[in-house]
C-alpha cells in the first residue's frame, strides 16, 4: 500500500480535500451509498443540511489506499472540514449527538 | 484470516489498562467486525480522533484483516455518568453470538 502512495497522489488527494467546505471519502455516492457507515455519515449531513462533495473510492484504487495514507486513518469513510481530517463515521455520529458538530459547522462558516 | 476476538480484547487491554471493555464481533463470528467500547484513563485529555487513533494504533496489524471496526472511547469521568443514567450498563455482560457457519460473511473491505 505505501509503495502505491505517491507525491502525485498525495498532491491530487490534497487539492480534493480542499475543493469545498465539506468533503467526504465514501464507498459510494451520496444518492447510492455501497456501506451503512458511508450512508451513515451522508445521512447525518443531510440531516444537518450541509452542501458536501463526496468521492467514491471504490471507483479508484490509488485514492482508496492514499487517502488512509494520506490521514493516517484506516477506514473509510472519511470525513474532512477546510481540508482538516474530522475522523470516520464514529467520530461524526458522536459529534452530531453530543452536539459539538453544530459548533464545528459554525466555526467554518456552515449554518445548520 | 479471521482475528480472533480474545486477540482483540487481550491487545486493548495490555495497551489502555481499561476499567470497562467490551469487544462484540458483529460479523456473527466470522471475526471481520468488530464493535469497541473502551473506557481509560488514557483517553482523558484526548479528543475524539485522538483517542481513536490510539486505538487504531494498537490495532494496526489486525486493522489489514478487520473490515470495519467501530470505536467508543470514553474517560472514567464519561463512564460514571453514563452508569448513573443506566445502571445496567456496568453489568451488561457480552452477548454470545451463535457461531453459525452456514451464514455467509459479507466481505465488508475498508
Amino acid at each position: 500500500i505505501l509503495a502505491r502512495y505517491s507525491t502525485e497522489t498525495k498532491q491530487k488527494i490534497d487539492e480534493m480535500v480542499k475543493s469545498d467546505d465539506v468533503v467526504i471519502f465514501m464507498k459510494g455516492t451520496a444518492d447510492q451509498p455501497m456501506c451503512g457507515f458511508s450512508k451513515a455519515v451522508v445521512d447525518i449531513l443531510n440531516m444537518h443540511g450541509v452542501q458536501f462533495k463526496s468521492f467514491n473510492v471504490l471507483s479508484d484504487e490509488e485514492i482508496r489506499s492514499g487517502i488512509k495514507e494520506y490521514s493516517n486513518w484506516p477506514t473509510i469513510p472519511q470525513i474532512f472540514f477546510k481540508g482538516e481530517f474530522i475522523g470516520g463515521c464514529d467520530i461524526l455520529l458522536e459529534m452530531h449527538r453530543g452536539g459539538e458538530l453544530i459548533d464545528e459547522l459554525s466555526k467554518i462558516g456552515i449554518k445548520s | 484470516m479471521p482475528v480472533l476476538q480474545s486477540h482483540v480484547e487481550n491487545k486493548l487491554k495490555e495497551n489502555l489498562n481499561p476499567i470497562f471493555l467490551k469487544v462484540e464481533d458483529f460479523s456473527d463470528g466470522c471475526g471481520f467486525k468488530y464493535n469497541v467500547f473502551v473506557v481509560s484513563k488514557d483517553f482523558e485529555g484526548k479528543g475524539l480522533l485522538q483517542r481513536q487513533r490510539l486505538v487504531n494504533e494498537i490495532l494496526k496489524e489486525e486493522m489489514s484483516e478487520i473490515h470495519a471496526l467501530t470505536q467508543k472511547c470514553v474517560t472514567p469521568e464519561q463512564w460514571e455518568k453514563m452508569v448513573a443514567e443506566n445502571p445496567n450498563l456496568s453489568n451488561e455482560n457480552q452477548v454470545e453470538k451463535p457461531n453459525d457457519s452456514t451464514k455467509k460473511c459479507e466481505f465488508h473491505q475498508h
